[in-house]
């Protein structure tokens, strides 16, 4: 697996849209410190951003990668590799490298505008790492709906709709809800649906860090109360984890039955 | 060597593969012959596991090959259509798969002296003609030394000196005892190589023999009309 990786690895680092990706973070660090000339501001806008961009680069990048590299993976299957390493090793290698652009486009400019003299080191890091987090869930998922999907067109559709409803609809369903049953007691509800959305688990977990929870208005005072704790966190990061490792599952168990 | 019991294998609603039994001798040549869509190159990717069957087992020297990826070491396969990653270069791909397969010594020097391919090794497969995709097929193909060797329609796009060094090639690597699996609809091609015949008809073997045996079964005088008569009895 791991050589596959690497060859994933490199060859998508010769591509032109690492570079892109890259160099648009760097820019937008850049840009962010620039404008703000504060490093927690910056981290707040950087945050809306990454939990909206993340998630659809990952998944656009996902799908496509795979779809680019179906005369690869036919190369492979006939060589002594085992299936699963195949997809795992492409897979590592897509997240591997989008992840390593986010985080070091990102790094860079705050490196430099002094982010380890700061408070903000924390916030910061929480950051990059959920936004690694995020790279590789829904490129994950992308994997997934590409390989359950022969048709490209049917497999980007499906992707952009994933991101969609991740991104934006579930968060309207879940204030609608919360309207709709506000007669109820909610805190647990909210609480699970939260968890239950990579997208806005990333968000209140870095909203409640960098503790501006009065924000979240409503809820924000059970999700305090629950995300501000450090059992909180670590069922926070749990749950991305779980959110990494399912998907991967599928793509290992899709891998051993699919035909080429 | 290759032992194929009740196979069968669906795509979607069209049944491709209705119960194939096969057995494939150790050393010689063998032609899988077919009309379009027959089931000749599901049959070959079932066997190196790039289709998975519905049922039926197939088993390489006595092992069975379900779930199983290291008896690839023992398999040297052409696919049927020089599919290749366009970005890399034909020198990179060739040490790819010589890296995949560490372990087992590659003969690729002399056969991209063979093929003459020295000039492409810096191109990008994305540029490289239909033709010299197919040598470079080839050649991945040849370097290594394994004693079963599947060609999915080796002659396609190759011109007339390639044709006869790839002939030369395969008469060379079954003199040293090897089995080669082969397909193609080139008649004479299979007529000049081919030690045994197995004939796919509907996901069905119809015929299993040598070329004379086809000869005397359907009472023609050459090859080709001897398929020509299977194809037409058959539609009949």
């Amino acid at each position: 697996m791991l050589k596959i990786l690497k060859y994933s690895f490199f060859d998508l680092m010769r591509s032109r849209w690492s570079y892109v990706y890259f160099l648009f973070y760097l820019l937008l660090g850049v840009v962010l410190l620039f404008l703000n000339n504060d490093l927690s501001k910056a981290v707040i806008t950087l945050m809306n951003v990454i939990i909206i961009l993340v998630p659809l680069i990952g998944t656009i990048f996902g799908v496509m990668y795979y779809y680019n590299s179906r005369e690869f993976t036919e190369l492979l299957l006939a060589q002594p590799v085992k299936r699963s390493s195949i997809f795992l090793g492409q897979y590592l290698g897509v997240s591997f490298s989008l992840a390593m652009s986010l985080v070091i486009g990102l790094g860079i400019p705050f490196i430099f505008y002094g982010i380890f003299n700061s408070s903000a080191i924390w916030d910061f890091s929480l950051l990059l790492i959920t936004g690694a987090f995020l790279t590789f869930i829904f490129t994950a998922l992308a994997f997934v709906i590409a390989l359950a999907n022969e048709n490209k067109i049917k497999g980007f559709g499906y992707a952009i709709l994933l991101w969609l409803f991740m991104a934006v609809i579930y968060d309207g369903l879940f204030l609608m809800s919360l309207m709709y049953f506000e007669n109820y007691p909610l805190d647990k509800f909210s609480l699970i649906a939260t968890m239950l959305n990579p997208v806005d688990l990333s968000r209140v977990l870095i909203l409640l860090k960098l503790d501006i929870s009065a924000l979240l208005g409503y809820t924000g005072a059970v999700f305090q109360k629950f995300f501000g704790t450090n059992f909180g966190l670590i069922i926070s990061l749990a749950m991305l984890i779980l959110w990494v490792l399912i998907p991967t599952g599928i793509i290992y168990r899709m891998a051993k039955t699919k035909d080429f | 060597m290759i032992e194929i019991e009740h196979l069968h294998k669906k795509f979607g609603s069209n049944q491709v593969l209705k119960g194939i039994d096969l057995e494939i001798e150790k050393g010689g040549i063998f032609a899988v012959l077919g009309p379009n869509g027959s089931g000749k190159t599901t049959l070959i990717k079932s066997i190196l596991g790039m289709v998975i069957p519905d049922s039926g087992i197939i088993k390489l020297d006595g092992k069975k090959v379900k779930g199983q990826w290291k008896y690839r070491n023992e398999i040297n396969y052409l696919p049927q259509i020089a599919n290749f990653p366009g970005n890399l270069k034909v020198k990179e791909l060739i040490n790819m798969i010589k890296d995949l397969r560490s372990g087992t010594n590659a003969e690729d020097q002399h056969l991209i002296e063979l093929f003459r391919l020295q000039p492409f090794l810096d191109k990008k497969l994305s540029n490289l003609s239909g033709g010299t995709k197919q040598k470079v097929n080839l050649v991945l193909t040849f370097m290594f030394d394994s004693p079963l060797i599947i060609l999915d329609e080796p002659t396609t796009g190759l011109d007339p000196i390639s044709h006869l060094r790839l002939k030369d090639l395969i008469l060379t690597e079954k003199a040293k005892g090897k089995t080669i699996l082969i397909t193609s609809h080139i008649m004479s091609f299979v007529e000049e190589m081919a030690d045994e015949i197995v004939f796919l008809l509907e996901g069905k073997i119809y015929f299993k023999g040598s070329i004379n045996e086809l000869k005397t079964k359907t009472q023609q005088p050459d090859f080709e009309h001897a398929i020509a008569n299977i194809l037409t009895t058959s539609d009949a």
